[in-house]
C-alpha cells in the first residue's frame, strides 16, 4: 500500500487529475480516501514505486510522514475558509505546522505515530479532541487569536477522549508548544510495547497535571525562542489561502428547483452553507450503495477534478468522513453540477445519515485487520437502500473498523462497530453512543459481538428502536443519550445467536 | 584500522579511548508477543555491579560510562581537570537526574550518547536538552546503532560527531549531513526557521 499525503485535505484538480493517472496506470483504477484526508492506493508493485513518487513530485505531491512513528498528516476541518461558522482560517496554521513538522530533526522517530488536528470554527468537524493534539481556535475576551489545546486523545486499542492542557495559547507559540509536548512524549513515552506507546496512555499514567508539569518545564526554554511565529509569516501564509474571486449573487435561485424532490434532497444533505450569500459548498458522496467507503475510481477522479474546474476554482478537499468536496459552488449552478455529477454515481444524498459510513479497508485489504469490513458496511447499505426512509431516521453516524487499529474510528460513531477475531472466525462488536464534534464522547459496548450475517438485522432493530421512542425532531445520538443503552440492549439481543 | 568516527565532515582518527561496560547476560522480555528492544527511560541499567568491575585505562584521553566515572570521581579529579575525562550514558539514562551532581557540564571536552536501537529517536531529545537547557557547547557524539539515516537528524539536534556503527562505511554516512540544504523549522545547527532566513 502507497499513501499519498494530501496536507489538510487540500487538491488542485491538477493533482487529482495526477491521482487518477497513477491510480490507472499503477494500480487497478481506484484510490481509497483515507480518515486523514490521504489517498491510499492498495495495489502499486513495490518496484514501482520510485516511478510513482516521481510522478507525484510533478505535481508537488509526496509520501513523506504518512507512515512511521513521526508527525502525520495535519488534518483539518473540510470547509476551512469557506464556511459560515468559521472564527479562524484553520488552514493558515495548518500550514505552519506541517512545514515546522516536515523533516523535524528531534521527532522523526518517536515512540508511535503522531497526529494533529486543527479546528477554527464553532462546530469541530477535524475531532480535535480524539488527537493526539488538537487545536481549537478561537478569540478571547480581548479579541486575540488563542488556541485551547487537547492532548493525549485518540481512538485505536484504547480510546481517550483528549485532556485539555492549555485552555488559551496565544497562536504565535504554537510551535514552541508542541516541541515541548512532544519532546516530553518522546522521552517518556513507552518504546516497549506497540499498543501502549501512544501520548495518550502517558498522559493518562503520568496524569494531566504531571505531563502539563513537565511540558511547561520544557516550554520555559524555548518560549519566544527563534520557532515562534510573527505576523509577517502569518501574513504570508494567509496570502496563499486567499478568497477566490467570487461573484455577488443576490437572488436566491434554489427556489427555481422547488418540485425536482430527489435534487432537493442532495442539496439539503449533500451541501453546507456558505459563508457568501449564493454559494454553497458541495460533497461528493464516496459512500453510493455497493461502493466501498471512501473509493473512488479513476474515472470519477477525472470528474471531480473536471467538475472543479468548471464549478469551484479548480480545488476540492478530502474529508475525514472520506467524501470529496467542492467549497465554492454557485448557488445558481448547482443544478447542472448534480445533473453532471450523477452521471459518476457521486450525488447520493446520504451525507451525515446512516449510510454515510465511515470504513477502514478491513481485512479485504489490511494485513492488521481481524475482519473484513467493507461487505458489512455494503451489506447495511443494502438494506437501507430506500433514501425516503434513511432521511426519516436522519442524521446517524455509523463508523465501522476492521480492528482495534480504530482506522474507521468506531468509538466515535453513534453506531460504531468493530471486527474481532473469535478462533479464528470473523465477529464484530456494536458500540452505541460515541459522537464527534464539540460534546465528543466514547461509544458503549452493548454485548457479546454478532455474525456478519447479522449484521444488518442489528442496525435495523437499533434504529428500529431509536423510531419507537424518539421525540419530535430529536436525532438519534440525543435519543440514546436520553434513554441510555438498556431499551437497545434488550431489543437487539431478543433470540441473538451472539455469541460471548 | 580504519576509523569510524565523523567529526567536522571528516572521518578522523578517534583521539578518546571509550571504554564499555563488562557485558552481562540481559533477561530477554516480551510485550505484546514481541521481544522488547529498547529500556525504559529510568530503568536501572547498568547495575552497580556491572559499574564497579569496569577497568579504564589508566593514562590517555577515556571516554567513560557515566556511573563509572561517579563511582570513581574521586580518583580521577586529577584527569578530570586535565581535560582527560568524557562521559557517555544511554538513552535511558534520564539526565535530569544527574546534572546537579556533575557541576558545570561544559568541563568535559565530550559527552555521548549511546542509542542501543536505531528506531530510538530519544537520543534527539537528549542532545536537544543538553544543548539548549543544559548549555553543554563541546563536542556531543552518538555512539551505538548510529546509521546514516539519523546523522543529519542528529546533527540538527546538538550533535557534532558521529561514531557509525561497525558495519556500516562511514564514507557513505558522511554524505547524509548534507541531506538537506534549507530545513524549516529552527533547530541547534541552524536556529532560526527557514521564513527568518530566506525572504521570500
Amino acid at each position: 500500500m502507497l499513501r499519498v499525503a494530501i496536507p489538510y485535505g487540500l487538491l488542485s484538480s491538477n493533482q487529482l487529475f495526477k491521482l487518477a493517472d497513477i491510480a490507472d496506470k499503477y494500480d487497478r483504477g481506484y484510490g481509497h480516501f483515507s480518515t486523514r484526508q490521504n489517498i491510499q492506493f492498495n495495489w502499486p508493485k513495490l518496484e514501482e514505486t520510485p516511478n510513482i513518487l516521481k510522478e507525484l513530485a510533478k505535481v508537488e505531491m509526496h509520501a513523506i510522514q504518512t507512515s512511521g512513528n513521526c508527525i502525520r498528516n495535519i488534518t483539518t476541518d473540510q470547509f476551512a475558509g469557506v464556511t459560515y461558522d468559521e472564527i479562524i482560517d484553520p488552514r493558515h496554521i495548518a500550514e505552519i505546522l506541517r512545514q515546522w513538522s516536515s523533516f523535524h530533526p528531534e521527532f522523526a522517530l518517536l515512540p508511535r505515530k503522531f497526529k494533529i488536528a486543527i479546528t477554527g470554527s464553532k462546530k469541530d468537524r477535524a475531532l480535535v479532541q480524539c488527537h493526539d493534539i488538537g487545536l481549537e481556535f478561537f478569540k478571547n475576551k480581548n479579541n486575540e487569536i488563542v488556541t485551547k489545546i487537547w492532548v493525549g486523545g485518540g481512538l485505536g486499542r484504547t480510546p481517550v477522549i483528549g485532556s485539555v492542557i492549555k485552555n488559551e495559547l496565544e497562536w504565535k507559540h504554537i510551535l514552541t508548544y508542541c516541541e515541548a509536548i512532544l519532546r516530553v512524549y518522546n522521552l517518556y513515552g513507552r518504546r516497549d510495547n506497540i499498543y501502549k506507546a501512544r501520548i495518550k496512555i502517558l498522559v493518562k499514567s503520568l496524569g494531566i497535571e504531571e505531563f502539563k508539569k513537565l511540558v511547561d518545564e520544557e516550554w520555559k526554554y524555548i518560549k519566544d525562542g527563534p520557532n515562534t511565529i510573527n505576523s509577517e509569516e502569518l501574513n504570508r501564509i494567509k496570502k496563499y489561502f486567499s478568497e477566490p474571486d467570487y461573484k455577488k449573487i443576490k437572488k436566491d435561485s434554489l427556489k427555481s428547483h422547488e418540485k425536482d424532490k430527489s435534487f432537493n434532497q442532495w442539496v439539503s444533505k449533500c451541501t453546507n452553507p456558505h459563508k457568501k450569500k449564493g454559494y454553497r459548498s458541495v460533497i461528493f458522496s464516496l459512500k453510493e450503495t455497493g461502493n466501498p467507503p471512501g473509493d473512488a475510481s479513476s474515472s470519477q477522479m477525472r470528474a471531480v477534478a473536471n467538475l472543479s474546474e468548471e464549478y469551484s476554482f479548480s480545488e476540492i478537499r478530502v474529508s475525514h468522513e472520506q467524501n470529496l468536496i467542492l467549497a465554492d459552488v454557485q448557488e445558481d449552478k448547482l443544478h447542472e453540477l448534480w445533473i453532471k455529477a450523477k452521471k459518476y454515481h457521486l450525488v447520493t444524498p446520504n451525507i451525515g445519515l446512516l449510510t454515510d459510513i465511515i470504513c477502514c479497508p478491513g481485512g479485504d485489504f489490511c494485513s492488521l485487520a481481524n475482519a473484513k469490513s467493507i461487505p458489512i458496511a455494503q451489506s447495511i447499505q443494502d438494506l437501507f437502500e430506500d433514501i425516503d426512509y434513511l432521511h426519516d431516521i436522519g442524521d446517524v453516524n455509523l463508523n465501522i473498523s476492521g480492528c482495534m487499529n480504530a482506522c474507521g474510528h468506531h468509538h466515535v460513531g453513534h453506531i460504531g462497530i468493530l471486527g474481532v477475531d473469535k478462533d479464528g472466525s470473523e465477529w464484530y462488536q456494536v458500540t452505541i453512543g460515541g459522537n464527534q464534534g464539540n460534546f465528543a464522547s466514547i461509544g458503549k459496548v452493548i454485548g457479546p459481538s454478532f455474525s456478519a450475517k447479522e449484521m444488518p438485522i442489528v442496525i435495523k432493530k437499533i434504529i428500529e428502536v431509536y423510531l419507537n421512542n424518539r421525540n419530535e425532531e430529536e436525532i438519534f445520538i440525543d435519543c440514546v443519550s436520553r434513554i441510555g443503552l438498556d431499551p437497545f440492549k434488550k431489543y437487539v439481543y431478543q433470540n441473538s445467536e451472539a455469541t460471548e | 584500522m580504519k576509523s569510524q568516527l565523523i567529526k567536522n565532515k571528516n572521518i578522523v582518527n578517534d583521539e578518546w579511548i571509550t571504554v564499555e561496560l563488562p557485558k552481562i547476560e540481559q533477561k530477554i522480555k516480551m510485550q505484546a508477543g514481541k521481544v522488547v528492544a529498547f529500556k525504559l527511560s529510568g530503568e536501572d541499567y547498568p547495575t552497580d555491579d556491572q559499574v564497579i568491575k569496569t577497568k579504564y585505562p589508566e593514562t590517555g584521553k577515556i571516554l567513560l560510562p557515566l556511573k563509572v566515572f561517579r563511582y570513581h570521581q574521586e580518583k580521577l579529579n586529577k584527569r578530570f581537570l586535565n581535560k582527560e575525562i568524557g562521559i557517555w550514558f544511554s538513552t535511558h539514562e534520564e539526565i535530569h537526574k544527574f546534572i546537579e551532581v556533575l557541576g558545570d557540564l561544559n568541563n568535559f571536552p565530550l559527552i555521548a550518547i549511546y542509542v542501543e536501537k536505531f528506531s530510538d529517536g530519544r537520543i534527539f531529545s537528549i542532545g536537544n536538552q543538553l544543548r539548549n537547557k543544559y548549555k553543554f557547547r563541546n563536542e556531543l557524539r552518538a555512539l551505538g546503532d548510529v546509521l546514516k539515516d539519523q546523522i543529519y537528524f542528529l546533527k540538527r539536534s546538538g550533535f557534532t560527531s558521529y561514531l557509525i556503527r561497525k558495519d556500516r562505511d562511514p564514507n557513505d554516512a558522511i554524505k547524509s549531513l548534507d541531506d538537506f540544504t534549507e530545513p524549516y523549522q529552527g533547530a541547534f545547527d541552524i536556529l532560526d526557521p527557514v521564513w527568518k532566513r530566506i525572504k521570500r
